[in-house]
């Protein structure tokens, strides 16, 4: 059967057709066509944010936490550049993500009319690819190929151009082209896979090196059984935080800067660091060339640029992690490498993360386990940028991949609040928290509208110490204590401005019983703020300086 | 300088990268602006469509470095890019372009 349809009716057909079902966006003059249909649509539920920047976090949430690529819709002009800051912390983290977005019809291109701006141009270093569509017939093509590219290989963010013209133009369709899904992954070369089992099984103290990679492989049951058989030592890096459960007794927690110090003192030991879906991102290693100094290095990524790029790898696989484990794990000798796990049990008794102040639920470290207590692994954790982040990272029992989401690679403040909101519409039945700090989330409040306009179950830890914590930190450290723009002379009343955009507020600081008031608070369904001062002389410890070598810690 | 001299010192510091892409307008800045974007400078670059016009080739020359393998990578990385060969500074592309580029 053949349709007439405009290119704004086909763009929404496709997204119906590739199993969108959640949108985020703000409409504009040059996206208005696509909104025309998209309010047609009984199949898409259209999530009206209340800036760009918004509207893309909740998508980003959205594939953080389902793993499936997410959409966002902007308008020419002034709403596609404020998507860009979305999209670059999408690629960093590797996160599939489909923007589209709407220009002036194409006739007024060049010619600087109202809202045009070179969108295509502005996205390319931070989109795995983009596309400026030029007609109604090559939507068909191109957006299914966005959604193929966002999901295959290492995932990323796809920016779809759309004048408003192509919008507008009819065509008549007999056929659909199919959904675009990942394609298949590149497989491990079986010969190097027998070499890497065979420096597993020769290695005297080998540290497994989990990133982020695992999480979007779907790989974190074959990494703790490859650990658990050969008797690995595991860190993680702040992406692959869930893959292996902290408390398992060969997790080492996160690496890096803000890691425990019996985590770098043993990689500093190590002979062998096998890594997987990791990149060997600055703040993990620290100074690259003091990073695991006589360790041979095995490193498996689907990204065949992330081999050799920091550090040479003895053997570099450019495969897809769960495959490439999944013929790792027969080919590896089951030890129990005693000499080795007591050395890591040891230096775990000796150098434990400090948590000094951890049963006082108005400290920091207290608040995190506290708010643990009232949640079990089925809750989502956000995080916001900054102090805040780093305690929840090196304080929260997390226990499962997708469970924990935060912006790592570009580390933006604002992450926090519309990415939780976006998790918590792809998860309806999971309780969603977002930690986050008195800096940050001003950085999208508007968007605690959306929550309650959506009734998102989202908690909303604030801690707050009217500081930019990180920034007071390294102030305090590295430059002579002149503090400087870190502190906030005005600060707002957040219960307040919480309750002016219609959620409920609690105020740890007002309450007798703490821990009561947060079960209260996340037990009862909906979007709620939680507010709770902290101390803003508190630092996250152990620090690598940065350029520092990571056995050089300071602090606790 | 002469000729030869020239030749010798690209011989030495600068290398040839062919570059079969996706004929359509905003390759170039995918390629180029790889390049750029990670200050990695490119001394010189010819392009021009092949056989049916589907595709283009990009011809580039680049001082090379130990960056440049990681360079080809990101480059191979673009969904535009087909194919990337590296030859040496002395490839014939380049050699027969001097006198348009005469002070």
């Amino acid at each position: 059967m053949t349709e007439t349809l405009t290119g704004a009716q086909i763009t929404v057909r496709l997204l119906e057709r590739q199993g969108i079902r959640t949108v985020a966006g703000i409409p504009g003059g040059a996206i208005l066509p696509i909104y025309d249909a998209l309010g047609q649509s009984t199949e898409i539920h259209h999530v009206l944010a209340r800036h760009e920047q918004g509207a893309g976090f909740m998508a980003q949430g959205m594939a953080r936490a389902t793993g499936m690529p997410a959409v966002c819709l902007a308008s020419s002009g002034p709403g596609a550049t404020n998507l860009l800051t979305a999209i670059a912390d999408a690629k960093l983290d590797s996160i599939p993500l489909v923007a589209i977005t709407g220009q002036v019809p194409k006739a007024m291109i060049g010619t600087d009319a109202f809202q045009e701006v070179d969108t295509y141009g502005l996205s390319i270093p931070i989109t795995k690819h983009n596309f400026l569509v030029s007609s109604a017939e090559e939507l068909l093509e191109v957006l299914p190929r966005a959604f193929q590219i966002a999901a295959s290989g290492r995932p990323g963010p796809v920016l779809i151009d759309i004048p408003k013209d192509v919008q507008t133009q009819a065509i008549e369709i007999s056929q659909w082209p199919e959904p675009g899904r990942a394609l298949p992954a590149p497989t491990a070369n079986p010969e190097q896979i027998e070499q890497v089992a065979a420096m597993i099984n020769a290695a005297e103290r080998p540290i497994l090196y989990l990133g982020g990679g695992v999480v979007h492989s779907g790989a974190s049951t074959a990494a703790i059984e490859l650990a658990e058989k050969a008797s690995l030592p595991t860190v993680m890096t702040l992406m692959a935080l869930g893959t292996m459960p902290v408390d398992h007794p060969l997790s080492l927690g996160m690496l890096g800067m803000h890691a425990a110090r019996y985590t770098n003192f043993l990689l500093d030991e190590c002979d062998l660091l096998i890594a997987v879906g990791a990149r060997f991102d600055d703040r993990a290693t620290g100074k690259v060339a003091a990073f695991c100094p006589q360790a041979k290095i095995i490193h498996i990524d689907i990204d065949p640029a992330e081999l050799d790029k920091i550090k040479t790898a003895h053997i570099g696989i450019a495969a897809d992690i769960s495959e490439a484990l999944g013929q790792l794990l027969p080919a590896v000798l089951e030890n129990v490498r005693k000499i080795w796990v007591d050395r890591s049990n040891q230096l775990k008794a000796e150098f434990p993360l400090d948590m000094t102040g951890a049963d006082n639920p108005r400290s920091h470290f207290g608040l995190i386990q506290s708010v643990a207590a009232c949640l079990d692994d089925e809750a989502i954790i956000a995080t916001d940028v900054g102090q805040h982040q780093m305690w929840v990272a090196q304080a929260y029992p997390l226990r499962r991949p997708r469970q924990w989401l935060t912006s790592g690679g570009l580390g933006t403040m604002g992450f926090g609040v519309p990415a939780a909101i976006g998790a918590a519409l792809a998860e309806r039945e999971r309780t969603v928290v977002c930690f986050t700090g008195d800096g940050s989330i001003m950085m999208n409040i508007q968007e605690l509208v959306t929550a309650a306009e959506e009734n998102v179950n989202i908690k909303i830890v604030l801690m707050d110490n009217a500081t930019l914590g990180l920034v007071h930190q390294q102030q305090t450290l590295f430059y002579g204590e002149r503090l400087f723009a870190s502190q906030f002379r005005s600060s707002p009343d957040f219960i307040k401005i919480a309750q002016g955009f219609g959620i409920a507020a609690v105020d740890l600081d007002s309450s007798t019983n703490p821990c009561a008031t947060l079960m209260e608070a996340i037990s009862r369904p909906g979007p709620c703020l939680i507010h709770a001062s902290i101390d803003a002389e508190q630092k996250v410890y152990p620090m690598v300086p940065p350029g520092a070598a990571n056995r050089d810690m300071i602090g606790a | 300088m002469n000729a030869i001299t020239k030749n010798e010192q690209n011989a030495i510091t600068r290398a040839v990268l062919e570059i079969d892409v996706n004929n359509h307008a905003g390759v170039m800045s995918h390629v180029v602006g790889l390049f750029s974007r990670r200050s990695y400078n490119v001394e010189g670059i010819l392009c021009l469509p092949v056989g049916d016009g589907r595709q283009s080739r990009i011809w580039l020359l680049v001082n090379e470095d130990q960056r440049l393998a990681q360079m080809m990578k990101q480059a191979g990385k673009l969904e535009d890019v087909i194919a990337i060969r590296r030859h040496n500074a002395d490839h014939a592309v380049f050699q027969d372009l001097e006198t348009f580029f005469r002070p």
